[in-house]
């Protein structure tokens, strides 16, 4: 069996202290392997977002580690913690969370700005994103003047930039409309399917978790379910 | 993230939210432009002082004096009378002072010599003119002023008179043109003069000279001509004509040059070793020292103001980059989750910070100096016109670029806030932020 690229173990977190804590996961243990996709269900406040923030290295788990293609990331620190997720992960997050003002290239390639990449290769890479997901002729537009679809072609434009192993979703048709949300769905599949890519969806929408290849369900910070589907 | 990168990010921000970038740019502006116009109001002054200096003397002469025997400590009782003591030059103190100082001989200048540190000597001599006169026309009260090689008078029209030429030369002062007959101060140069002496004998003697030049009034010359070298020796010697020769040989003052490389300190200790040998020296700085202390004290308490306003407008610059840390939440957390790091983001806001100083104060600045140089130019030909030859306001590219970088400094310290609150910020905290 090969090593999963996520693997956390027994991760429990807990916010405040005394008769305030709330434990929002409570010994989560799973792995995902590489090209695997993945949905975590759960209503709000079940703790499904919680444990995508630290699976993403976004938030360290109380107790219990997450280890990165076997290697334990409770080490990392600092810059390589922020090497590791620029390089290793792609964002989509329900509120778009574009920059307004900015061109929509501009948008897609912070995360090459943010890794030093120059600006030409930027450009050039920025551009070919956009072109696979047919935004090219949007390259120059401000973001905020795209509509709920393209905005969100945009997002996982910028998510995928950079060649991440692992994209993480989060509501990723939330603020869409049924046929927007089904484009987008699909994009996202079929990155999934042709590129590799692991993908990671926080939902609670039923019929998007249906797609993945694997349901994981939260409630109360534990893991009730999870169940394969067989591809 | 690269640091050009970065510094191009910051300016990009800079403009996102435009009206009010604006007004903080302009809040810093008003400090910006009051200092960089009382910083020329100060340079303006002193550089008129010193070209002023150098009208009234050469910058490594001192003027010495001998000391009277009897002259010194006031507190000792009523001075006894001293038939050798001379009237010198006034001392400063109301009108009528005047110090009384013993002769400086042929023996005196030697002495004077022989003092370490001491270049050269030469005795000033006193010239008193009856006066001016240019042909046949109408005779003039003048003084006659001395000029002691190296220095620089300021002319309104011709050239610094010679010291090394043999003929009769002098510069007249500019109030005497008209008087004299001539149609300008250009017209005037090249055209003769004469002064006339009395002798001991009484007898009148008028000696001709070429204008060379024609001096400006300013602060530290009076209305007087300035002979050259030649001509002040002909003068001094027809006015000594009939003189006891032990008398011909008796100055008031004496010039002593020193090294003009020589730190102050070194002129210091050569002053203390001319007053050991019983001498009085004062050099052209001293004569003008008082005068810089008080303009720099007046510049100091101007620049004050200037920075009180500059720091009410550093306050504006923490508003303002904390109402856009606080707009662009989001967008911070959104950059720390794509792995950027606390010290890029607080380089980014401090940058942006930075950016909006160096606006203000470059804007500030350049205004600064449009405006002072258009006052300055209008008030020299009004209000100034006694004073030639003083730019009230001027500017030193020194300065204006050190006014520039501390007030880009103070922003920076007053983007430090917001900029820390934004590297603290925790990307998922920021990220549910609704």
């Amino acid at each position: 069996m090969t090593t999963p690229i996520l693997s956390a173990r027994d991760v429990r977190k807990s916010y405040g202290r005394g008769s305030n804590r709330f434990d929002a996961l409570k010994g989560v243990s799973l792995d995902i392997h590489e090209g695997e996709s993945v949905a975590i269900i759960g209503r709000s406040g079940s703790g499904k977002s919680t444990l995508m923030h630290v699976l993403a290295l976004l938030d360290t788990p109380t107790d219990g580690t997450v280890e990165l293609a076997g290697a334990d990331t409770g080490t990392l620190r600092g810059a390589s913690l922020n090497r590791t997720r620029n390089t290793t992960f792609g964002f989509v997050f329900q509120q778009f969370f574009l920059t307004p003002n900015a061109s929509v290239l501009e948008n897609v390639v912070l995360p090459l700005k943010i890794a030093g990449v120059g600006r030409r290769e930027r450009r050039r890479r920025g551009l070919a994103v956009l072109e696979q997901l047919e935004l090219a002729d949007k390259a120059r537009n401000a973001a905020v003047n795209l509509s709920g679809g393209q905005k969100q072609r945009s997002v996982i434009a910028r998510a995928l930039v950079n060649d991440p192993r692992i994209i993480f979703a989060d509501e990723p048709t939330g603020n869409l409309d049924t046929a927007t949300g089904a484009v987008v769905e699909d994009l996202l599949f079929g990155l999934h399917r042709e590129q590799g890519i692991t993908l990671i969806v926080v939902t609670h929408d039923e019929e998007l978790a249906a797609r993945c290849d694997r349901r994981i369900h939260i409630r109360d910070g534990r893991i009730v379910d999870d169940e394969a589907v067989a591809a | 993230m690269k640091a050009l990168d970065l510094v191009g990010s910051a300016i990009g921000n800079t403009f996102r939210s435009k009206t009010r970038t604006i007004l903080t740019i302009l809040a810093i502006f008003v400090g910006a432009f009051t200092l960089t116009i009382t910083n020329g109001l100060g340079t303006g002054i002193n550089r008129y002082i010193d070209d002023t200096v150098a009208a009234i003397g050469a910058e490594d002469v001192m003027t010495v004096t001998k000391i009277a025997e009897n002259a010194t400590d006031a507190g000792d009782g009523p001075r006894e009378y001293d038939p050798d003591a001379v009237a010198g030059a006034p001392v400063p103190g109301p009108p009528g002072s005047t110090s009384i100082v013993a002769p400086i001989g042929g023996s005196q200048l030697d002495e004077l010599a022989a003092v370490d540190g001491v270049q050269r000597v030469q005795p000033v001599k006193s010239i008193d003119a009856d006066y001016v006169v240019a042909g046949d026309g109408t005779r003039y009260v003048i003084d006659v002023g001395a000029f002691v090689n190296g220095m620089r008078l300021q002319l309104a029209a011709g050239e610094q008179p010679d010291a090394a030429a043999s003929g009769y030369q002098v510069v007249i002062p500019d109030s005497y043109v008209d008087a004299l007959g001539f149609d300008a101060a250009d017209a005037a140069i090249g055209e003769t003069v004469a002064i006339a002496v009395t002798d001991g004998d009484g007898v009148q003697h008028e000696l001709e000279a070429e204008v060379v030049g024609v001096s400006e009034a300013s602060l530290g010359t009076t209305d007087s001509v300035v002979p050259n070298d030649a001509y002040t020796d002909a003068l001094f010697a027809a006015q000594s004509t009939g003189l006891d020769p032990a008398d011909q040989d008796s100055f008031t003052q004496a010039t002593v040059w020193y090294d003009p490389a020589a730190t102050p300190e070194a002129v210091t200790a050569l002053q203390d070793r001319l007053t050991e040998a019983g001498y009085d020296s004062t050099t052209v700085e001293e004569q003008l020292g008082s005068f810089k202390a008080v303009i720099d004290g007046i510049v100091l308490v101007l620049n004050a103001f200037a920075v009180i306003a500059l720091l009410a407008a550093s306050f504006g610059i923490v508003n303002t980059l904390l109402m856009s840390v606080q707009e662009r939440t989001r967008e911070i957390g959104l950059m720390k989750a794509m792995g950027m790091g606390s010290g890029r983001v607080f380089g980014l806001f401090s940058l942006e910070a930075v950016f909006i100083g160096f606006l203000g104060s470059a804007i500030g600045a350049l205004v600064g100096v449009v405006v002072g140089t258009a006052v300055s130019s209008a008030l020299s030909g009004a209000l100034l016109a006694n004073l030639p030859g003083l730019t009230l306001i001027a500017f030193d590219p020194v300065s204006i670029a050190v006014i520039i970088l501390v007030v880009m400094g103070v922003a920076f310290l007053a983007g430090t806030l917001p900029a820390a609150r934004a590297a603290r910020q925790d990307p998922v905290e920021s990220l549910r932020y609704e």
